[in-house]
C-alpha cells in the first residue's frame, strides 16, 4: 500500500458519505430546521426573558440569539454525529459496514475516514445554518467563519468518535432510541450551548457542576471563542483530550479480537 | 505460488456463550477450485466467512488466505478475498459505477483504474449498460451480479459467496451459479459456495456438509452419493445430518 493510495482510501469514504449526503435531501432538510427553529422560536421567546450579560468573548451586551448560536452549531454536529453512528448500527445490519471493514487497510485508519467524512458533512451543515443566521441578521467578525474550521473538525470528531463507541455497544436500531434520549438530550442541555455557565450557576449548584464536566461545554465554547477571533486554550485543550479518548475507546471497541464488537452478534465466547 | 491453497483453515473453533458453533474445523480449496458449502440455516457458514473476512476473530486455529495468515498479516489476506455478504450491500441511492468506485478505493485504487477495473467486471456480468442505473432500479440478480463484479475488481485469489442466491428467481440462480463456475475456469478464481440449497450443487463440484458447527464431508457431490450408497445428494444429506 503506497500512501496514494491511503489518500485514494480517504477520497472514496469521504466521497461516497458526501453523495449519500445529497441523495438524503430529507436528511439536510431536518438537519437545518432544527437548529433554525432553536433560533427563531426558542431564542427570540427568551429574548425577553434572558439577557445575556458582557462576558468573554463578547465585547458588548448581546441579545440571546447571539449566545445560542455557537450552542446550536455544536448541536448540528451533535445530531450528525450520532446520526452517522445510527447509521453505523443500521449499516452494519445491512452489511455496507462490512464492506468497508474488509478493506485491507488497517480498521483504525478506516473508521478515521470514516469520522472525517461524517464531519465534513456536518461542517456543510454548520456553514449554510450560519449563512442563514447571517442574514438574519447575527454576525460574526468575517474571520471568525475561518478561525471556527479547525473547532468544528475537532467537535465533529468527538461526537463521532463518542457515537461510533455507542454502536459498538448497541445490537438492534431500536436500541438506539433510546440512547439518542439518554446521550443527546443531556449532553445538550447540560451544557453551556443554551446559557452560560454562570447563569446556571445562579439557578443550579448541581446543575453547574454536571454542565462543568461535560465535555460538550468544552466543545461549544471552544467554537463560540473561535467564531469572536478568540483562543479558550482551556477549552480547546479538554476537547482535544476527550476527542483523542474518545476515538481510542472507539478503535478499540472495533478491533476484532479484543473488542465489544466480538462480543455481539454471532462474536466472543 | 499456485500450489498455495487460495484459502486454508485448519483446526478453526468458535464459541459463542459458551456453546461451540464452529468446532474444528479444517480445509482447503486450491486456485480455480469450486467448493460448495452446504448446510442448513444456522450451521455456521457466515460465522466461518465472518472469521476467514476477520470481523471477528476471538477463535482458536488458523486461517490463511494465499498463504497469508489473516490475523498477522490481515492487509495482504484481505487484499486476496472478494466477498459477497448475505445481506445486500450496494448503496441503492448511488450509480453502479459510483458503488464499484468507492470499493475500489477502499481496495487503494485511483478512479481511472477503478472505473477500467469496473468496467471490465461489469461487461463479465453483463452489466455494461447499466453503469449509470441507480442500484435501486436493477433487479435482484442484477445486484447480485453487480456484486460479484465489485468483489472481483480487486483481482482476489478466492471469492467468498454467503446464500447469494436468497430472493433470485430460478433463472437469475442458475445464471450465477454458471457465472460462479465460469470465473473459476476461466479466471483461475477459487469460489467459496455457502447455501442451504441442495439444488445449488451441480455435478463435479466438491461438497462441504457444515452441520451443527462440524464439517461432517468433503468429497465431489458423486463421491460423496456413492460412497454412502444412496439415491442422490439430498438422500446424502438426510442420512449425514440425522
Amino acid at each position: 500500500m503506497n500512501p496514494i493510495s491511503w489518500l485514494h482510501c480517504l477520497r472514496g469514504v469521504v466521497g461516497r458519505e458526501l453523495l449519500r449526503f445529497l441523495h438524503q435531501r430529507s436528511r439536510f432538510l431536518a438537519a437545518l430546521v432544527r437548529p433554525l427553529i432553536w433560533l427563531f422560536v426558542f431564542a427570540t421567546g427568551f429574548r425577553m426573558a434572558l439577557g445575556v450579560a458582557m462576558t468573554a468573548p463578547y465585547q458588548t451586551y448581546i441579545l440571546y440569539e447571539v449566545y445560542i448560536v455557537p450552542g446550536l452549531v455544536a448541536m448540528i454536529q451533535l445530531f450528525n454525529g450520532m446520526q452517522s453512528s445510527l447509521s453505523m448500527v443500521y449499516d452494519r445490519e445491512m452489511g455496507s459496514m462490512r464492506v468497508l471493514l474488509v478493506s485491507p487497510f488497517p480498521r483504525w485508519y478506516l473508521l478515521i475516514c470514516k469520522l472525517l467524512a461524517s464531519t465534513l458533512v456536518s461542517m456543510v451543515q454548520v456553514y449554510v445554518f450560519l449563512a442563514i443566521a447571517w442574514v438574519y441578521g447575527i454576525k460574526a467578525p468575517p474571520l471568525g467563519y475561518l478561525y471556527i474550521l479547525p473547532a468544528l473538525l475537532m467537535t465533529g470528531f468527538m461526537v463521532g468518535a463518542l457515537g461510533l463507541l455507542l454502536s459498538t455497544f448497541v445490537r438492534q436500531l431500536e436500541n438506539f432510541a433510546g440512547v439518542m434520549n439518554f446521550v443527546i438530550f443531556p449532553m445538550f442541555f447540560l451544557s453551556s450551548a443554551l446559557y452560560p455557565l454562570w447563569r446556571i450557576r445562579e439557578g443550579s449548584y448541581l446543575v453547574y457542576q454536571i454542565a462543568s464536566l461535560n465535555p460538550f461545554t468544552y466543545a461549544v465554547e471552544t467554537i463560540r471563542f473561535a467564531l469572536y477571533e478568540r483562543f479558550n486554550g482551556e477549552a480547546a485543550l479538554i476537547s482535544v483530550a476527550v476527542t483523542l479518548v474518545l476515538l481510542a475507546l472507539a478503535i478499540l471497541g472495533y478491533n476484532p479480537s479484543r473488542g465489544m464488537l466480538a462480543r455481539k452478534g454471532r462474536g466472543g465466547d | 505460488m499456485n500450489d498455495v491453497p487460495a484459502l486454508e483453515v485448519s483446526e478453526l473453533s468458535f464459541a459463542y456463550a459458551g456453546e461451540p458453533v464452529l468446532d474444528a474445523i479444517s480445509l482447503a480449496i486450491a486456485a480455480g477450485e469450486f467448493a460448495v458449502l452446504l448446510g442448513p440455516n444456522g450451521a455456521g457458514k457466515t460465522t466461518l466467512f465472518s472469521l476467514i473476512t476477520r470481523l471477528h476473530d476471538r477463535r482458536r486455529g488458523d486461517i490463511r488466505i494465499g498463504g497469508h495468515d489473516v490475523r498477522r498479516h490481515a492487509s495482504q489476506a484481505h487484499a486476496h478475498i472478494g466477498v459477497v455478504f448475505q445481506q445486500p450491500t450496494l448503496d441503492l441511492d448511488l450509480s453502479v459505477a459510483q458503488n464499484l468506485a468507492y470499493h475500489g478505493a477502499l481496495h487503494g485504487m485511483g478512479p481511472g483504474e477503478a472505473r477500467r477495473r469496473g468496467a471490465r467486471q461489469l461487461e463479465r456480468v453483463g452489466l455494461a449498460e447499466q453503469r449509470r442505473t441507480r442500484v435501486r432500479r436493477l433487479s435482484g440478480g442484477q445486484r447480485r451480479r453487480v456484486e460479484i463484479a465489485r468483489g472481483l475488481m480487486h483481482e482476489p485469489r478466492l471469492l467468498l459467496l454467503d446464500e447469494p442466491s436468497v430472493g433470485l428467481d430460478i433463472a437469475s440462480r442458475r445464471e450465477l451459479v454458471e457465472h460462479a463456475h465460469r470465473l473459476c475456469a476461466e479466471e483461475g478464481v477459487a469460489v467459496l459456495w455457502a447455501t442451504h440449497l441442495i439444488d445449488e450443487v451441480r455435478p463435479g463440484d466438491r461438497v462441504l456438509i457444515l452441520h451443527r458447527g462440524r464439517l461432517l464431508a468433503d468429497d465431489r457431490a458423486e463421491a460423496l452419493v456413492a460412497g454412502l450408497g444412496v439415491a442422490d445428494l439430498g438422500a446424502a444429506f438426510d442420512r449425514l445430518t440425522t
